[in-house]
């Protein structure tokens, strides 16, 4: 007790370093009333979420305007998250309050007891020109209901640019919540989709458009 | 003594983030919090206690909120323990404004810590320079430099201030 061994001295050190760690618990609730004092200060640029749905796990995303970005589930999170830095800000905050209308409102989507989206919307990520008026045309397709790549491509005003349009659905930043997977091949083919080919036919068949 | 002119803004904290990865303010400040917010919680509760650490740990992480992206801004871990550490220095002095006796140790709050309870008066009761620079390389796990850092004083004096605060503490804990 008296020497003081050089045991003694990594015990203390050792006791030193565990002192004051916090649980994960503790310092997910600390990180939580710092993401809501930051929202509170108009500090949080793009706020994100994640929800887990029968077909995989979405990241949301959204700035103060609206839902900004919804990532599919073979997106890598942390990359989109990079990316929503990179893009918008680096701003970017788990903040579950901002998030909270589009998972209620997606949750119903899934469940089959939703047919149409109220959220507000932040086209900042959406291409310009052309390719963003065919995705504000996409909108207005209604669920249960398909459009073609070339029917789609006449709405926004060119009916021969359907390659265009298809370019323009695959680049489209908030999928499901503007709904490209109803966009298909003029063949009847699905088409590509962000998602997977078999999401799309997933996100068909909850419409009942495929059986 | 603790150098007290350090009531800095988070850009004055001039440690540079690694080689290799993204500029601060480019990066998601979400993983620069989940990276640090273990340790920044830890220090706080080692130099305010538990109760009022998640006060300056919500200030900590605001202040550096604010100035992610900007120029100047740097993202390192020394960075922020930099931040947290005037955010505890601020708490003490306006502590000390009040009416209450100023020396008390840390309240510690939680059941779960009392066989800690020892320990952590001890380190409470170390002289201001030292407790920090403990709690700094102990309890947030900071190298000597990175301390140095976060206290805007030398790399040798924070080894000293270490190494100061271990002998004492260890003298006590010797005398029982």
């Amino acid at each position: 007790m008296q020497t003081l061994s050089r045991t003694k001295d990594e015990d203390l050190e050792t006791a030193l370093e565990a002192l004051g760690v916090p649980s994960a618990d503790e310092a997910d609730r600390a990180a939580q009333a710092f993401a809501v004092a930051a929202d509170r200060a108009g500090l949080v640029d793009v706020a994100y979420g994640r929800l887990d749905t029968p077909m995989g796990e979405l990241t949301l995303a959204a700035t103060e305007q609206g839902v900004v970005e919804v990532a599919l589930p073979n997106r890598d999170p942390d990359e989109v998250l990079a990316t929503l830095a990179t893009r918008i800000s680096g701003r970017v905050v788990r903040l579950a309050k901002r998030i909270d209308p589009a998972r209620r409102e997606l949750d119903e989507y899934f469940a089959g007891t939703r047919r149409e989206f109220d959220l507000e919307l932040d086209w900042r990520l959406a291409k310009g020109g052309f390719y963003g008026q065919v995705l504000r045309r996409i909108s207005e397709v209604p669920y249960g209901s398909t459009l073609s790549y070339g029917e789609l491509a006449g709405r926004a005003g060119n009916r021969r640019a359907h390659r265009a349009a298809g370019t323009a659905c695959g680049s489209n930043p908030i999928p499901i919540l503007v709904p490209c997977h109803r966009i298909l091949q003029s063949g009847g083919g699905t088409g590509n989709y962000g998602g997977g080919p078999e999401m799309k036919r997933r996100l068909l068949r909850l419409e009942g458009v495929l059986d | 003594m603790e150098a007290r002119t350090e009531t800095l803004e988070p850009s004055q904290g001039r440690a540079s983030a690694p080689a290799g990865e993204a500029a601060p303010g480019r990066r998601p400040f979400q993983a620069f919090l989940d990276e640090h917010r273990g340790p920044v919680l830890g220090y706080l509760r080692s130099m305010v206690g538990a109760v009022d650490a998640d006060d300056c740990f919500q200030e900590t992480f605001l202040a550096a909120l604010r100035a992610w992206g900007a120029q100047d801004s740097e993202g390192s871990r020394a960075w922020v323990m930099r931040i947290a550490h005037n955010k505890a220095v601020d708490h003490h002095r306006s502590r000390a404004r009040r009416p209450e006796p100023r020396d008390e140790l840390p309240e510690v709050s939680s059941e779960d810590a009392q066989p800690d309870d020892e320990l952590w008066a001890r380190v409470g009761s170390l002289p201001d320079g030292q407790r920090s620079a403990v709690g700094l390389r102990y309890v947030a796990g900071l190298s000597h430099r990175e301390v140095g850092v976060a206290l805007g004083c030398s790399e040798a004096a924070a080894r000293r201030r270490v190494a100061d605060g271990l002998s004492r503490l260890r003298k006590q804990i010797h005398e029982g």
